[in-house]
């Protein structure tokens, strides 16, 4: 059972502000039902701009719903200049404090609040900016990057705890440490060690890794993969099992198998399948 | 605030007889059962007694029941000699809806050298048998099917199963920890290799486990040490669990019918009225092929965790489908290998009872969830738009 506070349970059980308002000034809706949660949130403004009445639709978990809760209590009487300085950090202190795994609702309110200003301010509906990381749950690498800086996440747990990306298949963890990591190497540039490698160490190498880390991954999807030479940085191999037959076979093996082996042995590494 | 707990398929209650056969065995009788004085000799006596009344309630032999710590060691145990005593074969069958002590190995062997194949189901948790047969072959060494699912309550065809398996003279190892003592299980009728079963799902402690070998299996030990449990299980013997096992086993088997009816009828009770009272809520699982005490009902446009919270506000001890209360966030495995759709899947909701039910929490619960579904979707943004159907 998740260690909720008093104030998330009052925020839960008697949440503040449930409903809809006719004619909102803004109105945002975040997340979906495949998502497991989703908030809509409308607010009202008065003459001097200042929020007069917020409100709420929530499904979702207990701290989904006091999140919703806490956040349309934060906002009430702000400005929207003012509105637009709250943080997912600003939600989840208020209420305490969340449990780790449940930091993405705090994220949830933090987002449905900048489509509600955005909609007022008459901002047409952002297109999805950057590119898909998470495709379970649809997270961009700009919003990766967002949560990792803001919030100065250094595990692909922890991003999953922000943004869920990375909480389903599990596919995208090896970009999300991607961008993980070159968020903190901005901090520190450091430039990566360049090991001249002699060709028996670079085939050895290549080996080892189509074994330990490119073969499991391909069985899993009961493909696999034969090395068939290594002609200076030119690797030639050839698809076996369903990736022989497999129409994205060319995009495994530049996107995953050539990636990977650039990463792991040496990166001027090109791999070119074999033909019968 | 006394609890009304229908969360039986997660944990139960010590029955008071168990503890009360337990109870000297951790007092005045505390000898070894392995030593040779009579001290020792009398509690190795009440361990055989204990290995009888296991064997009794699943129509096995006491020398094939060997007692382990949990269900989860039972399973490992069990596929882990499978694969020793067949160390040609690489493949390993499963189903899709195991409990992760089975799926998470399979899993793991997976990434270790064998191929593991995955049976689906169908919407109603039934398994795809063709599937499941059109996949044997010679390099199979284990099939692993669980008897009866945890979350649906779904129980598989084991003694169909059992014997296709055997015939092609791979070893099958079924799951039970959900379904010894709830429904009849008879290891003479079904020709399972192996069979996991766990204490604390039928009132005896948590701690303690037993797996049925069939006697003939090739086994070779999990825990290497001495010469305990005839040399299948090193380690000096968890004494008072095994005899609160033991009771546990015979009472379950008296309680067997009663099982089967009044407590069928409450399950029952409780989802008709739940799902005519509830709109738009639906029951996951075959209703005719299912363990007596479970149901998992689906309530669509609601959170799984909102609903077992304000249940909790009661006293109603259930549990959930749903991604939130598990720190995940996808819906259990199982849901999404019946393919529950998502409005379902997230507020699905899994009750489940022992014999210690009564009516009257029955009652309690019909009367208490209706109002806390109504407001949660009230609360929804999904609800309205889809109420009117």
């Amino acid at each position: 059972m998740w260690e909720y506070t008093a104030k998330v349970k009052d925020h839960f059980l008697n949440p503040r502000n449930v409903g809809v308002i006719d004619n909102p000034d803004g109105v945002g809706e975040v997340g979906s039902l495949a998502c497991g949660d989703a908030l809509k949130l409308y607010f009202k403004l008065d003459d001097n701009g200042k929020i007069t009445d917020a409100k709420f639709q929530t499904f979702g978990c207990a701290s989904a719903i006091a999140s919703s809760s806490a956040l349309t209590e934060m906002i009430k009487g702000l400005t929207l200049d003012e509105v637009a300085k709250i943080t997912n950090e600003d939600i989840a202190s208020y209420l305490g404090e969340l449990p780790k795994e449940k930091m993405h609702c705090s994220v949830m309110g933090r987002d449905a609040l900048e489509k509600a200003i955005a909609y007022y301010r008459g901002e047409k509906e952002k297109k999805i900016e950057g590119e898909i990381v998470c495709e379970c749950f649809g997270v961009t690498d700009i919003e990766i990057r967002r949560a990792v800086t803001e919030n100065n996440l250094s595990t692909i747990e922890d991003v999953t705890d922000y943004v869920k990306a990375g909480g389903g298949c599990g596919k995208c963890h090896e970009k999300i440490q991607e961008i993980i990591d070159s968020v903190h190497s901005k901090d520190k540039p450091a430039k990566k060690k360049i090991i001249k490698l002699t060709n028996i160490q670079k085939i050895k190498l290549i080996e080892e890794t189509l074994e330990r880390e490119i073969k499991p991954a391909l069985k899993k999807d009961g493909g696999n993969i034969e090395l068939i030479d290594v002609d200076g940085n030119r690797i030639l191999v050839k698809m076996r099992g369903t990736c022989a037959t497999c129409s994205k076979s060319q995009i495994t093996l530049k996107h995953y198998v050539e990636s990977k082996l650039r990463e792991l042995v040496a990166p001027e590494l090109v791999v070119e399948e074999v033909q019968q | 605030m006394k609890p009304v707990y229908v969360d039986n398929n997660a944990t139960t209650r010590v029955a008071p007889e168990v503890l009360e056969e337990m109870l000297p065995y951790f007092t005045e009788l505390y000898g070894n059962p392995s030593s040779m004085h009579s001290f020792g000799g009398n509690v190795a006596r009440k361990i055989k007694e204990a290995r009888e009344r296991v064997a009794a309630m699943i129509g096995a032999t006491p020398g094939e029941i060997l007692f382990t710590s949990c269900g989860t060691e039972s399973d490992s145990t069990a596929i882990r000699a499978a694969l020793i005593s067949n160390p040609d074969k690489k493949h390993i069958i499963t189903s899709r809806v195991e409990h992760p002590a089975i799926k998470n190995l399979f899993e793991n062997l997976a990434k270790n050298g064998y191929r593991a194949t995955f049976v689906p189901v169908d919407s109603k948790g039934m398994l795809d048998l063709d599937y499941l047969y059109g996949h044997l072959d010679d390099d199979t060494a284990i099939v692993s099917i669980m008897w009866a699912n945890n979350e649906s309550g779904v129980i598989f065809p084991v003694e169909e199963i059992a014997q296709a398996v055997n015939a092609k003279g791979i070893v099958f190892h079924t799951d039970a920890v959900q379904a010894a003592g709830k429904v009849p299980v008879d290891m003479r009728k079904v020709k399972a290799d192996m069979l996991s079963l766990s204490g604390h799902k039928i009132h005896a402690p948590k701690g303690i486990g037993a797996l049925y070998i069939r006697k003939g299996t090739k086994f070779s030990p999990f825990l290497i040490g001495g010469h305990q449990e005839s040399g299948r299980r090193g380690g000096t013997e968890n004494v008072a669990s095994i005899i609160g096992l033991g009771k546990a086993s015979e009472m379950a088997l008296s309680h067997l019918d009663e099982m089967g009816t009044r407590i069928k009828n409450l399950r029952d009770k409780l989802e008709d009225v739940l799902t005519k009272t509830v709109p738009n809520t639906m029951v996951n699982g075959e209703k005719d092929q299912r363990l007596p005490n479970t149901s998992s009902i689906g309530f669509e446009f609601v959170e799984g965790e909102a609903i077992l919270l304000m249940m909790d506000e009661f006293g109603i001890c259930a549990s959930s489908g749903s991604a939130c209360t598990s720190g995940s966030l996808e819906p259990s495995h199982v849901l999404r290998a019946m393919g529950v759709p998502f409005t379902a899947a997230h507020g699905s909701i899994r009750f489940s009872l022992s014999t210690y039910n009564t009516e009257e929490e029955i009652d309690f619960i019909i009367e208490k969830v209706p109002p806390i579904i109504k407001r949660l979707r009230e609360l929804s943004p999904f609800w309205k738009n889809n109420s009117c159907k």
